[in-house]
């Protein structure tokens, strides 16, 4: 990937009605960072704040003639980061504002897909903001919802004043049984230290360092964090288990699989199986993300993708104290695991 | 590719240098100025003594610009479209009532057309202004060398529009988003940039669709060469000509390809009177291409930034050029 430090970071931010992704966009704006935000957002009125630079929008979702139908891209983005970029210098960074009801995949997809967009700006991470006592509601009749939670780079459970402990360790739950990944902040009022949702570098494969899940190392952020573990019943969708006080579902629609390996890949065999993989599911896949080893080869190769869209390169050399292993993530929909299981195994040099 | 051409004659030598302070989006002549468009606020006049005036038009970014060589046009993010003349006297024509970004801005021979979101506007000699609701948000507008028509692209398509007319636009479909529109000079054809690295075109007389892809790049430049001859247009690192000399133009027949490089071309001007092509490179450096026998001279040496504006003047005797990085100049070639 081409050097990133120029470029101009870009955050999405998502949420579904009413959960305070405007909230949070007035938080960012107003603090006392002395940075200039370009802001596109779908509607006016609720924002201004003098010094950034409010653009309206209207979502306009086009598809792209390269026979894939998942592929679309945000025309409305393109058109108005080439505007931007002919103020560049008045701002340090552009935040865009979906619509509650919005997918973040073609806004994600647009930097991958329009060189000049991909050139001048880079995808810094998407930003979902949920709300605590209505997402649950929210994941069983809303699919955008689901996809919102399930693309994230970094949720904000939002209102948790609003509900019981109990209650937030459940909505926590369901949305580390569809991502485990993204980053989780309990907040009220989308208070957050800014630095947890801008400046993430979540597509920047250099930073695709660890891949584990982001529950593993749970519990060591969020000033409001509760330690009381408890371990109590759930009667909601899909199966939990708890383990040691964190419940564990198993989203019956939107899953991740992590797939892992100590003996080296094939190349030959490996990119093939990553190419059919996304070409066939790519539909169903919301995101990837993997580091390779592969046979006879000292460099890491890292990579990431939205939908059928990928992105990968070599990164660095294997440290001689690092386990040389592949790690793969997806994210997504209906994913047949057996066949993803078998067909990443069979790539083993 | 080997290079097997010899040394390639140079004018570089003779441009003066206009340092513009930021970056520059267009260029063109009034008169005997030079005039560069930078992304914001202003518009740079230098006179031919070298004597340079800057006049404010848009408080904010300059979003879309055009020129019928006596005044420019441009369309800014305050949702002003503001006319300039050769004395660098501006007027502001139009205000958008929300004051939406000005994406497009056309001008014809009796009237303005700009557009803003979903919406394109025609301002005709008498002062009428009529509407157009689109589809999408306009990715080109461009007026028909004759009468009033007006040819909006748009995701899926081109809507010609004629705004004296009670009649629903006549639509050319086809898929995809279109990000620019052309008529040729003689009318008979609609040419289209889109958001894939394609030009589409159509025949008005049947609108029988043409496809002319190949290119690297989405193509941002395209000019008419005299009489629209040939179209030259960017996208691609040599300097791509479609011929459209024939009843038929370019259907069935691949284009020339002039001034092969390593790096892309990303802007084009011809020349007003001889078959001449100036064509900037995303590297800065600006290489003039004659069609007849493929006969090249550099008229600018690789810089710092892409080449984004290219202007002749009427005569053909200057050249004015500007990049992204606010470089511009004027090259004497009389």
């Amino acid at each position: 990937m081409p050097d990133t430090t120029e470029k101009i970071p870009v955050t999405v931010l998502t949420g579904y009605l009413g959960a305070g992704k405007t909230t949070l966009l007035n938080r960012i704006l107003s603090e006392p960072h002395g940075k200039k935000y370009a802001v596109i957002v779908n509607e006016f009125g609720e924002i201004g704040i003098d010094n950034d630079l409010i653009v309206g929008a209207d979502e306009e979702v086009f598809e792209m003639n390269n026979g894939c139908i998942c592929c679309t891209v945000r025309g409305d983005l393109i058109r108005i980061i080439d505007g931007l970029m002919r103020r560049k210098g008045k701002f340090d960074a552009i935040i865009v504002e979906t619509t509650g009801l919005a997918d973040p995949a073609p806004v994600a997809q647009t930097f991958f897909v329009d060189e000049n967009v991909g050139n001048k700006t880079r995808l810094d991470a998407v930003v979902t903001v949920a709300d605590a006592k209505w997402l649950r509601d929210r994941l069983r009749d809303a699919p955008e919802a689901k996809n919102q939670i399930a693309f994230a780079d970094v949720i904000l459970i939002n209102k948790t004043d609003l509900v019981s402990d109990a209650e937030l360790r459940e909505v926590e739950a369901r949305i580390r049984g569809i991502n485990p990944y993204a980053r989780l902040h309990r907040t009220q009022r989308a208070q957050i230290p800014l630095g947890e949702v801008l400046d993430r570098k979540a597509f920047d494969l250099e930073r695709i360092l660890d891949i584990e899940p982001e529950f593993l190392r749970a519990d060591d952020h969020g000033q409001d964090h509760d330690h009381d573990h408890d371990h109590h019943h759930d009667h909601g969708h899909g199966h939990d288990h708890a383990h040691g006080g964190l419940k564990h579902y198993h989203d019956e629609e939107m899953q991740s699989i992590s797939l892992k390996t100590e003996k080296p890949l094939d190349p030959d065999k490996f990119f093939p199986f990553i190419q059919n993989l996304t070409q066939a599911e790519g539909p169903n896949i919301l995101r990837s993300k993997g580091i390779l080893s592969l046979l006879d080869d000292p460099k890491r190769f890292v990579f990431q993708g939205v939908h059928m869209m990928l992105d990968g390169d070599h990164q660095r050399e294997w440290r001689a104290d690092e386990k040389r292993e592949s790690r793969i993530v997806f994210i997504g929909r209906n994913l047949p695991e057996e066949k993803i299981r078998k067909g990443f195994e069979s790539c083993v040099a | 590719m080997t290079d097997t051409r010899g040394p390639i004659p140079s004018v570089a030598d003779r441009a003066k240098p206009v340092a513009a302070g930021g970056p520059i989006v267009a260029a063109y002549f009034l008169k005997d100025h030079a005039v560069f468009a930078l992304g914001e606020e202003a518009l740079l006049f230098v006179a031919p003594d070298g004597a340079e005036q800057r006049v404010a038009v848009h408080a904010g970014g300059i979003l879309a610009v055009a020129s019928d060589g006596a005044r420019i046009l441009t369309g800014g993010d305050n949702g002003r479209v503001v006319a300039t003349n050769a004395k660098g006297e501006s007027e502001t024509l139009a205000t958008d009532a929300k004051h939406r970004w000005i994406d497009r801005v056309a001008l014809g021979p009796d009237a303005i057309a700009w557009s803003a979101g979903k919406q394109a506007c025609v301002r005709t000699a008498r002062g009428e202004t009529k509407s157009l609701d689109l589809p999408s948000s306009a990715g080109g507008l461009a007026f028909s060398p004759k009468g009033l028509r007006v040819a909006v692209a748009h995701y899926g398509g081109v809507s010609l529009w004629f705004p004296n007319a009670q009649a629903a636009p006549e639509t050319f479909a086809w898929k995809g988003s279109h990000l620019d529109v052309m008529f040729s000079p003689d009318g008979r054809f609609l040419v289209t940039a889109m958001q894939e690295a394609m030009l589409h075109g159509w025949r008005l007389a049947d609108a029988k669709d043409m496809r002319m892809s190949g290119y690297s790049a989405k193509v941002r430049s395209m000019a008419w060469t005299p009489g629209g001859k040939w179209l030259a247009t960017s996208g691609s690192e040599q300097l791509i000509l479609w011929p459209f000399q024939s009843k038929d133009g370019p259907m069935g027949k691949q284009p020339r390809m002039l001034a092969p490089y390593d790096k892309r071309a990303v802007a084009i001007a011809c020349h007003p009177r001889q078959e001449i092509v100036a064509v900037g490179f995303e590297d800065g450096m600006i290489m003039l291409a004659r069609i007849e026998d493929g006969a090249e001279i550099l008229a600018r040496k690789p810089g710092a930034a892409p080449v984004s504006a290219l202007a002749w003047s009427a005569d053909g005797g200057k050249l004015a050029f500007g990049t992204e990085d606010g470089a511009g100049g004027i090259v004497d070639l009389a």
